[in-house]
C-alpha cells in the first residue's frame, strides 16, 4: 500500500482556487474537455462515422446507376442525373448525422453520466450542450466532405471558389437546425428507444419528400407542395446551384409552387428555423439542466 | 462543514425524508448508518446539489447550497453508489475530464493524477479502457475523481459496498488520511463493522429522518452494560435453559436474560458491569449448574442500532427488499 504526503490530499486553500480564472477560460476548458470526449468516442468506435459515409455513398452509386441513362433534357439545364444527385446525398449525409446528435446525450442521461457532469462547478451547463454541438457539425462536415470528395471522383463536379464557401455554409445551418431538434428530443424523450424510433421514421421520408432524387416538376402536385416546405430542400438547392457553377445569391434555385426562391431565400429560411428550434429547444434544457 | 435541516423529500406517495438534520463538523470522518431505504442516498444527493429538496435547508461551508450551487459544487467531491463511467475511455482519460471540468490547470492536473495514481494503487490498469475494470477499480478511480480538485468535503455513498479485500483497505486507508488532514468525510454505509471501523461520529437514519447522533463510543456507552453469552453444556434442551434462565434473572445486576433457540438455546444477558459475572458464576454453582462456556463483549453498534429502531439492521433490510422497485428508481433519477 502507498503512503501520501499530506500535500497531496488536503483540501485546496481558497486562495488558489479557481475564483480568479476568467468565465470564458473556464467555459472553453470544460466545453473543450466534453468535445475531445465525444471524438475520443468517435475514434474507438469509428463504425459511426463509416455508416455515416457509406450509407450515402451506396446511395450515389446505386441511384446513379439505375437513373444514369435518363434521356438528355430531363432534368434542368440538361443536368445528368449524378450531377443532379449530388447535391441531394450530400444533404442527406450532413443530415442524418445531425439527426443522430441526441443520442450520446440520452445515453448519458440513462447511465448516469450526466449526473457525473452536474455535480461538477461547470461556468455553465450549455457546455454539455455547446460540446454536443461543436461536436456533431464537425462529424457531419467531415462526411459531407468525403462525399464531397468521392462524387468528384465519379465525375459529378465539385464547387469551386465561392461555390464552395457557399455549400458550407448551408450545410452548417441545416446542421445547427437539425441538431438542435434531435438535442431537444434527447432532453424530453424518455428514453433511447424511442429516440432512436423518432430518427428512424424521420429521415426517409423527409429524404423521399424532398427535391434529394428527382425535381418538383416530376412530382405530383401534393408531394411538390411538400418537397417545397421541406427544409432539406431549402438546403438542397443552393448547394446543387452552386454546383452548377455560376450562380449568385440572387439567382432563382427553385421554381417552387408557391413563388421562385433564391439563394440567399433559403439561406434565410435555413437560418431562422436553426434559430426558432435552439429557442423552442431552450426551456426543456432548462429544465433538464438545471 | 455540512449542515442540513428539517430536509424532506417525497417521491410521488414515497417519503424519502421526512424532517432530516444533520450537521457534520469540520474535519470529521462522518458515517450514515441505516438500512436500503432508508434515505441515505437522497440526503446525500440533495447535499451535492443534484436534487432539490421539497423543503429544508442545506449549507456547505458556509454557503447556502441552495442559493449557490456552483461554488458548493467546488467545495465537495461525491462518489456516488452508482458509478457512471465511460467505458470507451481510459482511466485516465476519465481523470483529465474530470479536471477540466473543475477547470484544473494542465500542469497541476497532470501532477494530481499522477499523484493519486500513486495514492490509490491505480498504476497497473489506469491506461486500459474503464469498460474492462472490476468493481474494486472503478471504486478507486472514481474516489481519484472525487478527490481531483482537492475539496474540502469528500462525501461517498457505500463506497465500499460488494468491494473486494485490498480495495476495500485501501479506501478505508485514505479516507483516514484525508481525514488526518483536515478534509470532512461523509460516507454512508449500511455496513456497522465499517462505520464502527472508520467513523468518527455516526448517524442513524431510519424512515427518513435521523434517530440517534454521536460518535460511536457515546453512543455503546449511553445503551450501558455488557452482553454476555451463557451456555450450561454444548447443546441445552428448553426445559433446561428455561431453568437457568429463572435462576439468572434472580440475580442482581441482570438486566435481561433471553433463550437464544437458533444457537442451541444459548443465554444472551445484559448485565451492569463486569462485577455482575462473578456473581452470575457463584449463583449458578449454588444451583449445581455447569458452565460450559461464557463469553462477555462490549455493547455494539447493532445493539445501538436495535436500541434505537426496535429491529436490527438486518430485519430492515429484509423488510423492504421486497418493496422497492430499482428500475423504476433509476428511471425517476433520471433527467
Ligand atoms: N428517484 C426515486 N424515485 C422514487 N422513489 C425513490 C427515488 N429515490 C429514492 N426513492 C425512494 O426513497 C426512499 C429512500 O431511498 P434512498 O435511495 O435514499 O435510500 P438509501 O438509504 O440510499 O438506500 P440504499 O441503502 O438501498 O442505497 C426509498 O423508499 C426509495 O424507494
Ligand atoms: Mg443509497
Amino acid at each position: 500500500m502507498t503512503s501520501a504526503s499530506p500535500l497531496t490530499l488536503s483540501a485546496a486553500t481558497p486562495d488558489q482556487g479557481p475564483a480568479q480564472r476568467s468565465a470564458f477560460a473556464d467555459l472553453s476548458q470544460e466545453t473543450l474537455a466534453l468535445t475531445r470526449r465525444l471524438f475520443l468516442q468517435l475514434a474507438r468506435r469509428p463504425s459511426t462515422l463509416v455508416a455515416g459515409v457509406l450509407q450515402p455513398l451506396i446511395w450515389l452509386v446505386l441511384f446513379g446507376a439505375l437513373f444514369a441513362k435518363a434521356p438528355e433534357g430531363l432534368l434542368p439545364d440538361g443536368m445528368s442525373y449524378g450531377r443532379f444527385l449530388g447535391a441531394g446525398v450530400i444533404v442527406f449525409t450532413a443530415f442524418s448525422a445531425a439527426l443522430n446528435a441526441g443520442l450520446p446525450v440520452m445515453f448519458d442521461r440513462e447511465f448516469g453520466f450526466l449526473n457525473r457532469l452536474l455535480v461538477a462547478p461547470l461556468r455553465s451547463r450549455s457546455s454539455i450542450v455547446l460540446a454536443s454541438v461543436l461536436y456533431i457539425t464537425s462529424l457531419s462536415l467531415i462526411q459531407s466532405l468525403a462525399i464531397m470528395a468521392t462524387a468528384a471522383l465519379l465525375g459529378y463536379g465539385w464547387p469551386g471558389g465561392a461555390g464552395l464557401l457557399l455549400v458550407l455554409v448551408t450545410l452548417l445551418l441545416l446542421v445547427f437546425a437539425v441538431t438542435a431538434l434531435s438535442l431537444g428530443l434527447a432532453f424530453a424523450l424518455p428514453g433511447h428507444i424511442e429516440l432512436i424510433a423518432v430518427i428512424f421514421v424521420a429521415n426517409l421520408p423527409l429524404l423521399f419528400a424532398s427535391t434529394a432524387l428527382a425535381p418538383i416538376s416530376f412530382m405530383p402536385s401534393w408531394l411538390g407542395w411538400l418537397a417545397a416546405l421541406n427544409p432539406l430542400t431549402f438546403a438542397i438547392e443552393p448547394i446543387r446551384a452552386a454546383y452548377a457553377g455560376s450562380f449568385s445569391l440572387q439567382a432563382v434555385v427553385l421554381e417552387a409552387p408557391y413563388g421562385d426562391l433564391t439563394a440567399l431565400t433559403c439561406l434565410g429560411v435555413l437560418a431562422a428555423l436553426a434559430l426558432g428550434l435552439f429557442l423552442l429547444i431552450r426551456p426543456v434544457l432548462d429544465r433538464k439542466l438545471s | 462543514m455540512i449542515q442540513l435541516d428539517q430536509l424532506s423529500k417525497s417521491f410521488g406517495p414515497v417519503t424519502a425524508l421526512d424532517g432530516f438534520s444533520l450537521h457534520v463538523p469540520a474535519g470529521s470522518l462522518y458515517g450514515l448508518l441505516g438500512p436500503n431505504g432508508a434515505g441515505k442516498t437522497t440526503a446525500l444527493r440533495i447535499l451535492c446539489t443534484l436534487l432539490a429538496p421539497d423543503a429544508g435547508s442545506v449549507r456547505v461551508a458556509g454557503l447556502d447550497a441552495l442559493q449557490h450551487p456552483r461554488q458548493v459544487r467546488e467545495h465537495l467531491g461525491y462518489v456516488a453508489q452508482e458509478v457512471a463511467i465511460d467505458k470507451i475511455l481510459t482511466g485516465r482519460e476519465m481523470l483529465r475530464l474530470q479536471g477540466a471540468l473543475y477547470h484544473l490547470g494542465a500542469l497541476h492536473l497532470r501532477q494530481r493524477i499522477d499523484d493519486l495514481i500513486q495514492l490509490l494503487g491505480m498504476d497497473d490498469w489506469i491506461d486500459r479502457r474503464c469498460g474492462t475494470y472490476s468493481g474494486g477499480m472503478r471504486r478507486r478511480l472514481d474516489l481519484a475523481s472525487g478527490l481531483l480538485h482537492q475539496p474540502s468535503v469528500l462525501v461517498l455513498d457505500e463506497p465500499t459496498v460488494g468491494l473486494d479485500i485490498e480495495s476495500r483497505a485501501v479506501i478505508w486507508q485514505v479516507l483516514r488520511q484525508l481525514r488526518d488532514s483536515g478534509t470532512t468525510v461523509l460516507l454512508s454505509s449500511h455496513y456497522l463493522e465499517e462505520i464502527d471501523a472508520l467513523a468518527d461520529r455516526l448517524a442513524i437514519i431510519d424512515g427518513g429522518r435521523v434517530i440517534a447522533e454521536g460518535n460511536p463510543e457515546d453512543l455503546k456507552r449511553a445503551l450501558g452494560g455488557d452482553r454476555v453469552t451463557l451456555r450450561v453444556r454444548e447443546f441445552s434442551d428448553a426445559p433446561e435453559s428455561e431453568r437457568v434462565q429463572q435462576v439468572l434473572q434472580a440475580c442482581p445486576g441482570v438486566r435481561q436474560v433471553v433463550v437464544n433457540r437458533a444457537q442451541g438455546h444459548s443465554l444472551n444477558l445484559v448485565v451492569d458491569g463486569e462485577a455482575v459475572i462473578e456473581q452470575l458464576r457463584r449463583q449458578l454453582s449454588e444451583a449445581q449448574l455447569p458452565v460450559f462456556s461464557l463469553s462477555q463483549s462490549r455493547p455494539s453498534l447493532d445493539d445501538v442500532y436495535l436500541q434505537a429502531t426496535g429491529r436490527t439492521l438486518r430485519d430492515a433490510e429484509l423488510e423492504v427488499a421486497g418493496i422497492r422497485d430499482p428500475k423504476a428508481e433509476r428511471k425517476q433519477a433520471m433527467r
